[in-house]
């Protein structure tokens, strides 16, 4: 008997209320655990977040994939169970009452109301008639009894459907739940629990990954994603699972035969589509359709959704610029985005690796609503259009890549294709950052009077070179000291020091620079100095340039404002390239472009379940609290004592006001 | 009794018939006219909508002349323009009072007058005053209607493909919000045919409208922006304005709230509505609220299976609006079934506006997820 009460119990317990309320609370405080932590990254974010101690507490607990972690998985089942329970014991008690006029009711308990009158009639069954007829106007159905001793009872009702508000709301969450948990994962980690399944974490091909990682086509339920090149077909999705993935088989294949991105004007993305052919390959049954955000494709019972999109694998063709040996003209090289290359520079080994390529980039050159630019109340009035043009501005196509040294450390860049004006000038642009976080710092090489980088390139061998920079500066001496004017010496020591600071420059750039005249120089002359080794630089780069075009055989050019701020522009670059970190710069030819578009995959069977889950809650919320159930008594009594009663399962101010309205009809009826 | 009141057509005056049948043909003019672009379910949104605002109307008189004051303030506005945008800045009328800028500034002008009417009728218990405060609430929100409709027809002069209702971002769901909220208030105000609680109401949507003003002067976010893919959906003209039914009648049971813990504490009690009236108003705002966030909510998962590849994601937005649901589905759990009442009710309808504030703002703010439409 012992047992007896302990079930007893905990079926008290499951089908209480403050159980219920329990749970609901457990369950938001869980669910707010999987909004602050992001949950299914890979494993190794998390560890680099928050430490291999907490890592190793947080993993075992399923913080990681909260909503799939068993002890939640629990909480939702406790929590069907407990509403299950609770349907179980009220359901046939509201159905009786909703089928219940409560005849049985006595005077004695009438009394007993709250909201009663006691009144007399002389002429009852007038009485009796006339309120009938008032009740069924005012949306009441009733039930007349007469009692064996002559007193006559008038037992109404209204919205008694506000009782199967309850049934609804609750058998709706119960069936969501279910639907919900069809559509989960669980047998899939009961089997990963049992260790007939585990996730693959390596980086293969998926026709190599183990049937133990591998999901059946018949799978009950799942969601995952692919990316397909056009061109490409697919038979697989990916499941991502924590540390690795699973491969889910498709009892189809998805042939990507082109992929369309729109942009409005402003460059904002208008449409993505993928016109697939969708193909059985047991029946060879096959579907050719576009399918776009919002407008999905469903074949087999699997929806197939427009997710994202990316490069597919275009092939790009470029020439290489060899930035440590510059008096090399360009190699040309061939890549395709997501492949690499590797090469050797000056006896170590580089690996190239292309990893994305855009076909047009727009920016926004505008500084932006300027901070100092009011806005004034007049200036916001009127349509609510942009009222600052903005100057946007499609900068051409872009591919990025990635130079990994031999110890495995990758810069990554993103260069244009096209040249970029910036203040009325032409460069090449090309952006550098050493970690994926970072933002891109840009290097901007001058584009020389034939708009070619040559000119940059060729100037930039000579002012590395020692010979030529011995050269260079015999010429600028002789300029600047002509004839016999000056002594031998001072033109040995001008060129001395003109050597001295070019070759500091080449070795260091601007920064080289800076550190020799703050060793060398007092502080209150450094700023002096540093004017005039700028303009030292300034014209030996000058004739560096001339003497540049002259051993290539162009004409040479006039010194013009435009020419002195190519040389501004070569300084510039000349010594940023110290800090650009690749031994080559890859400018871009020709590309053909190959788009891919990424897909998700679901099955979800538990959909329909949800759906009609929903539509019962929804109806049995409005019938709960917009429909209030009132039930009105008249007991006449033979020696003319009339009871007025009501109650209702609602307590409003309405209630007060109805009871009120019907009290005096009831008077009037009597004086009347 | 209310809620038949609407479709009992006996009880039809003759000016519920003439606002029915203007409404008819509005939409049928509106289906004549652009029914080419829709989509069949855009069709059935057009006739829903239009049987709503029909019933709406019938069971709740002041909504006609509300409609009317909004249709022919918004038709003006269209004749004004004539399809040409920049007529926005050389016609005076639409400059300063009916395009759709000048229209919101004149919203968040006259909800910012309002609430201090309110103020002042609450001190100098002048009837008259709150009188004119229900009146500039009434005006503003007729306003607000006005520079959404109007909005959304600037949206289509921009082009074609730009055109969309505008409830796409924070900035114009913050004017719903502030209208709905307004007509909930409102809506209340008169059943209960108490104006005391104006001062307590509108100043959550000055608030809403203090945001609005410093999301337009210091962000230019009042600027029309096209849709991006995966909300160019009928699903967005019907979740939108469900969900902010929701926050609204949360934020005036909220309101509501602090005014019942103010009366309990003593302090206002004379001026303000009895206990009983507060927690009435208190409990009927949560039950609307939570009717129809649950609705939104339902008709979010909906949309999101059709454009996120699943019905729930447990994206932050998604699991905070359970949160928010759990909340509330607890908080009637313990008033309707445990008869909980008082101060711990009102303390928990107050908390619940910061659980709803968070769902609403602070998951775009703080977290990230597919819902990112809303960021600021």
């Amino acid at each position: 008997m012992q047992n007896r009460s302990f079930i007893s119990d905990l079926h008290e317990l499951f089908s209480s209320m403050r159980f219920a309320i329990s749970l609901l609370t457990v369950l938001a405080i869980a669910s707010v655990i999987g909004t602050v932590l992001k949950q299914n990254e890979p494993y190794p974010n998390y560890v680099i977040e928050f430490g291999q101690f907490w890592f190793g507490v947080f993993k075992p607990l399923g913080l990681f994939d909260v909503y799939h972690a068993w002890w939640f998985i629990a909480i939702l089942f406790f929590l069907v169970l407990s509403t299950s329970l609770c349907l179980l014991r009220h359901t046939p008690l509201m159905l009786r009452e909703m089928k219940s006029y409560r005849e049985k009711a006595t005077e004695e308990s009438l009394g007993h109301f709250a909201h009663h009158v006691r009144t007399h009639s002389d002429n009852p069954a007038s009485l009796l008639a006339g309120m009938q007829q008032y009740l069924s106007g005012v949306g009441y159905r009733f039930r007349q009894k007469t009692h064996d001793n002559g007193d006559t009872l008038l037992a109404a009702k209204s919205g008694s459907v506000n009782r199967l508000g309850y049934v609804l709301t609750h058998v709706g969450i119960v069936v969501i739940c279910i639907g919900g948990l069809m559509d989960g994962n669980l047998p899939l980690q009961i089997q990963q629990l049992f260790g007939l399944k585990h996730p693959e974490t390596r980086d293969i091909p998926q026709s190599e990954v183990a049937a133990s990682s591998r999901l059946a086509p018949a799978n009950l339920s799942f969601r995952g994603d692919i990316t397909i090149p056009e061109g490409a077909t697919a038979d697989v999705i990916f499941i991502n699972a924590g540390e690795g993935y699973y491969v889910q088989d498709l009892p189809f294949s998805i042939h990507l035969k082109k992929f369309h991105i729109e942009h409005y004007p402003t460059g904002q993305p208008k449409m993505f589509a993928s016109d697939v052919v969708v193909t059985d390959p047991k029946t060879g049954e096959s579907v050719s359709q576009t399918i776009t955000v919002n407008h999905p494709l469903i074949f087999r019972g699997v929806a197939i959704y427009q997710a994202s999109f990316g490069d597919g694998g275009s092939h790009l063709h470029m020439s290489a610029w060899n930035l440590a040996n510059p008096q090399l003209p360009p190699v040309k090289v061939d890549g395709d985005v997501k492949s690499a290359l590797s090469f050797t520079e000056n006896g170590e080994k580089y690996s190239l690796e292309f990893s994305d390529f855009r076909p047009f980039n727009i920016e926004n050159f505008d500084d932006g609503p300027a901070k100092d630019s009011k806005v004034t109340v007049l200036g916001v009035l009127g349509a609510a259009t942009g009222k600052h043009a903005r100057n946007l501005r499609n900068t051409g196509p872009s591919f990025e890549y990635k130079v990994r040294n031999a110890e495995g450390v990758a810069r990554e860049y993103n260069n244009y294709m096209l040249p970029v004006q910036i203040e009325k000038r032409w460069y090449m642009v090309s952006g550098m950052r050493t970690s994926p976080g970072e933002p891109y710092r840009y290097l901007h090489l001058p584009l020389d009077a034939e708009n070619h980088l040559d000119g940059f390139m060729n100037l930039r061998a000579l002012v590395d070179n020692a010979d030529a920079r011995k050269a260079i500066v015999q010429q600028f001496v002789s300029g600047a000291l002509p004839g016999d004017a000056a002594g031998d010496v001072l033109r040995a020591k001008l060129a001395e020091s003109a050597e001295g600071v070019l070759r500091i420059f080449a070795d260091g750039g601007f920064d080289a620079v800076a550190a020799f005249l703050e060793k060398n120089v007092p502080e209150k002359d450094r700023e002096e100095a540093a004017t005039i080794y700028l303009k030292i630089l300034e014209q030996n780069v000058m004739i560096a340039y001339q003497m540049a075009r002259q051993q290539h055989g162009q004409p040479p050019v006039q010194p013009s404002a435009d020419t002195i701020q190519f040389v501004r522009d070569s300084l510039n670059a000349m010594s940023d390239l110290h800090y650009y970190g690749a031994p080559l710069y890859l400018q871009l030819d020709n590309f053909d472009q190959v788009q891919a578009s990424g897909f998700q995959l679901t099955r979800s069977p538990g959909k329909n379940f949800v759906y009609g889950g929903s539509a019962l809650l929804v109806l049995g919320i409005f019938a709960m609290f917009y429909i209030r159930e009132r039930r009105l008594w008249l007991l006449v009594k033979q020696d003319g004592t009339a009871l007025l009663a009501m109650s209702c399962n609602r307590k409003t101010l309405d209630f007060e006001q109805e009871f009120e309205r019907h009290k005096q009809e009831l008077e009037a009826r009597l004086r009347g | 009794m209310q809620q038949a009141s609407a479709l009992n057509l006996s009880a039809r005056t003759p000016f519920d018939w003439v606002f029915a049948l203007l409404a008819l043909v509005g939409a049928s003019l509106t289906w004549w006219g652009y029914g080419g672009a829709m989509d069949i379910y855009e069709k059935a949104i057009l006739v829903g909508s239009s049987a709503a605002l029909i019933l709406f109307g019938w069971h709740w008189k002041p909504v006609r002349i509300l409609s009317l004051v909004v249709a022919c303030g918004s038709l003006l506005a269209i004749k004004l323009y004539h399809g040409q945008l920049p007529n926005s800045e050389q016609v005076f009328w639409l400059k300063f009072v009916l395009s759709s800028q000048s229209a919101v500034m004149w919203m968040s002008v006259l909800f910012v007058m309002a609430t201090l009417t309110y103020w002042l009728a609450l001190a100098s218990r002048a009837d008259f005053a709150a009188r004119v405060g229900s009146a500039l609430t009434w005006s503003a929100a007729a306003m607000g209607l006005v520079g959404l409709m109007v909005r959304w027809y600037e949206s289509y002069l921009i082009s074609p493909d730009v055109g969309h209702i505008p409830i796409s971002n924070l900035y114009e769901v913050f004017i719903l919000f502030s209208i709905i909220t307004a007509l909930l208030y409102l809506f209340y105000e008169e059943r209960y045919e108490n104006r005391q609680m104006g001062a307590f109401v509108l100043p959550i949507i000055s608030a809403a409208v203090g945001f609005l003003l410093w999301y337009t002067f210091d962000r230019q976010a009042n600027e029309i922006q096209p849709l991006v893919p995966a909300l160019q959906s009928y699903w967005m003209k019907i979740h939108v304005p469900a969900n902010f039914i929701g926050y609204g009648a949360f934020s005036l049971a909220a309101m509501v709230a602090l005014a019942y813990l103010l009366v309990q504490k003593g302090w206002l009690a004379t001026r303000l509505p009895r206990l009983e009236v507060l927690d009435d108003l208190m409990y009927k705002a949560i039950a609307v609220g939570f009717g129809f966030f649950t609705l939104a909510t339902i008709l979010g998962a909906m949309w999101a299976a059709e454009a996120w590849g699943g019905y729930w994601s447990w994206d932050p937005k998604e699991t905070w609006a359970l949160i928010v649901w759990l909340n509330y589905a607890a908080w009637l759990h313990m008033r309707l079934v445990k008869g909980l009442r008082g101060a711990v009710l009102a303390w928990w309808a107050l908390v619940g506006l910061f659980v709803t504030l968070f769902a609403f703002l602070g998951v775009n703010m703080f977290l990230s997820g597919l819902h990112s439409y809303g960021t600021l």
